[in-house]
């Protein structure tokens, strides 16, 4: 799922400054499961700006809604009306809904209030690390199911390099060698000669930098 | 502006911070006019939503009486409890407020003495603030 | 002959070969690049010119090369694949080559985690195997990778790193017989402290028949002083460093540490020479570059073949 956390509330106070009204959107899919943008956090949110903004002596309204899903269009319907009634969007949802709220409700301006940080998962209570970066070229089958692109700090194809010790990357003791992982899953499956074979250069094509990406399916179009 | 007598909402686990409340209260101590309690059935109960709604709807401060730590019923709600005040408190600085609105306190069920004492630090806190 | 260079000449020969390292100025001042080529004519067979090491912004390896070309030295220049992608990585290679430099050195590059721009955007477009691989093509079959022609005639002499004390150990030797495979003609290896590991993996490497496919060069590197020796044996990944050489170091009287580095570098030499599938050796001592004719001296590797 998409993990995200919270923007610093200063920038969010500073985002609103100019506004007496506003709707903050939660979304019900991946930022509620991380508990960054879910319906718990928009009410945390919603009381800490208005205590703020109270303090301030510049108090501001706010409607609390929570959507189901940011990221597709029929559920902007949800926010509609509640749109009528306010002067701008603080979208807690990653950065897909907001800029279909954006999109959606063209003549107000709709604010990130979480950084979209990366695809994963949570690891323990608290605690989320990242699987994949969407590639859009898949190569789990050649590293025994863990992702050299998202987990290895230099992306390498036929790692690892010299900076891998007792498990761990060269950028951090904290940081898991993908390289190790790949080496010990491998390993277990009994498939190690795997490594034996050089990856030749990506086609990253089809990564973010063939640019902006678009997938159209014939068979599911109306 | 804090009020002479200012509201202060005090969550209270029912293993600790009840028995201390009405420990208290049957002691004839004096407590503020300005203090509403709400039990929860543990420290863990006290979420982030609860802290900062409680502030939005007007009280000056808000305190989470918990058990100590070893003592949770629940084995670790005490420990998030205040993880989460202190997650709020650095809020609070970080939007102008004092931390000080938001404060975490330990008590022991038998505790009366020590529960009167806290509040009123707290009110002693907030009118020299 | 596929590059013609001077250290492939060695080789050749089966003279024990020497290579040192050079560190490019964080600015464009030529005197730097100078002074230390200076210490080192004479003294080795070809020398590194690093790329931007650690991930800290330097005169580029390209320029450098070619000025210590000019000094009458032969550069290895290294490429890393942090820093540019298919594109530039091939381009790069043609100006070099142009220029008259022979050997290149491929690499993955640091993360820029450890250098100075550490709000980067980082390339690994390729990595260093895939790397080897491209200019090998380019060499071999006169193709990009992408597969246009190569208009002029490039000769490189190409060489890896490899690292011995890197995690998994069991896994190195294969890794390098996938540089080997890639095209990697030389090797170098990170520096080493712990024999008893190194001769391990000789023996793996050897098992594999790889002495026999590429050159290996042992990497050495001077300790200045038990500080120094503590702080890489605890901070440095992919470096270890065996207790009895931190002791030997921090047991230095006060202003010998640097003497006792050098010896123990000396020895290490001694020791490479006769390691069966070792054929040369790799010093470096950045920053050190005037202490290089002392080592190589005392370690009997002089004079050098012309």
């Amino acid at each position: 799922m998409i993990i995200a956390e919270q923007k610093p509330i200063e920038e969010i106070l500073e985002m609103l400054a100019p506004h007496k009204k506003i709707l903050l959107a939660g979304c019900g899919a991946c930022v509620t499961v991380c508990q960054a943008g879910g319906e718990k956090e928009v009410g945390v949110l919603a009381s800490q700006i208005r205590v703020a903004r109270q303090e301030a002596g510049n108090p501001i309204e706010i409607i609390e809604t929570t959507l189901t899903r940011q990221c597709e269009p029929e559920f902007m319907d949800e926010a509609k009306d509640l749109m009528n009634d306010v002067e701008a969007v603080l979208s807690i949802a990653c950065g897909i809904g907001v800029q279909l709220m954006a999109q959606t409700f063209y003549d107000k301006p709709a604010y990130p209030g979480l950084n979209t940080s990366f695809l994963g998962f949570p690891e323990e209570h608290g605690v989320f690390t990242e699987r994949c970066a969407a590639c859009g070229n898949c190569v789990l089958h050649l590293t025994g199911g863990i992702c050299p692109i998202a987990r290895c700090s230099k992306s390498l194809l036929n790692g690892p390099c010299g900076g891998s010790q007792d498990g761990k990357c060269e950028i951090s003791k904290d940081v898991d060698c993908a390289w190790q992982l790949i080496y010990d899953r491998l390993k277990a499956l009994g498939k190690l000669e795997n490594l034996a074979e050089i990856i030749p250069p990506k086609k990253w094509i089809t990564s973010r930098d063939g640019g902006p990406r678009k997938i159209v399916r014939e068979d599911l179009r109306i | 502006m804090v009020s002479k007598n200012p509201k202060i909402v005090a969550f209270c686990c029912e293993e600790s911070g009840m028995p201390a409340y009405e420990h208290a209260v049957s002691l004839g101590l004096d407590l503020p006019d300005g203090l509403k309690v709400v039990a929860l059935p543990c420290g863990g109960k006290a979420e982030t939503g609860y802290l900062m709604k409680a502030l939005d709807e007007g009280a000056d401060a808000v305190m989470v009486f918990a058990c100590y730590e070893g003592n949770c019923k629940y084995v670790r709600g005490n420990i998030r409890a205040e993880k989460r005040v202190n997650y709020l408190r650095e809020r609070l600085e970080k939007i102008g407020l004092s931390p000080e609105k938001i404060v975490f306190c330990p008590v022991a069920p038998a505790s009366g003495q020590r529960f009167a004492e806290l509040v009123q630090r707290e009110v002693d806190t907030l009118l020299g603030a | 002959m596929k590059s013609g260079s001077n250290l492939e000449k060695v080789f050749e020969k089966g003279v024990f070969a020497v290579t040192a390292e050079l560190g490019p100025p964080k600015g464009n001042d030529v005197k730097v690049v100078m002074e230390k080529a200076k210490h080192l004519k004479g003294m080795v067979d070809a020398v590194n010119v690093t790329d931007n090491q650690t991930a800290i912004v330097r005169m580029s390896s390209i320029a450098t090369s070619k000025l210590i070309l000019d000094m009458g030295l032969e550069p290895v220049m290294q490429m890393t694949c942090r820093d540019r992608n298919r594109i530039g990585i091939q381009s790069d290679i043609f100006g070099a080559t142009a220029l008259g430099i022979k050997n290149c050195l491929c690499l993955s590059g640091d993360h820029q985690r450890f250098g100075n721009e550490i709000d980067s955007k980082n390339v690994y477009d390729l990595d260093s195997i895939q790397l080897l691989s491209v200019l090998k093509g380019i060499r071999d079959e006169g193709k990009t990778l992408g597969g246009d022609e190569v208009e002029g005639d490039v000769k490189l002499f190409l060489g890896a790193a490899a690292n011995p004390f890197g995690d998994p150990f069991e896994f190195r030797a294969i890794r390098l017989a996938k540089k080997v495979k890639a095209g990697a003609d030389f090797i170098q290896t990170q520096c080493i402290y712990d024999m008893d590991r190194f001769r391990e993996w000789m023996k793996m490497v050897r098992d594999l028949g790889l002495h026999e496919r590429t050159h290996i060069m042992g990497g050495v590197m001077p300790l200045k002083s038990g500080g120094m020796a503590r702080y890489m044996q605890k901070n440095v990944p992919g470096i270890t460093i065996p207790d009895e050489i931190v002791k030997r170091m921090v047991a230095a009287p006060k202003g010998k540490g640097a003497a006792e580095g050098i010896k123990i570098c000396i020895e290490t030499i001694e020791q490479l020479k006769e390691i069966e599938g070792v054929d040369g050796v790799h010093i470096m001592a950045l920053e050190w570059e005037h202490r290089v004719p002392e080592i190589v001296e005392e370690a009997g590797l002089l004079p050098r073949p012309s």
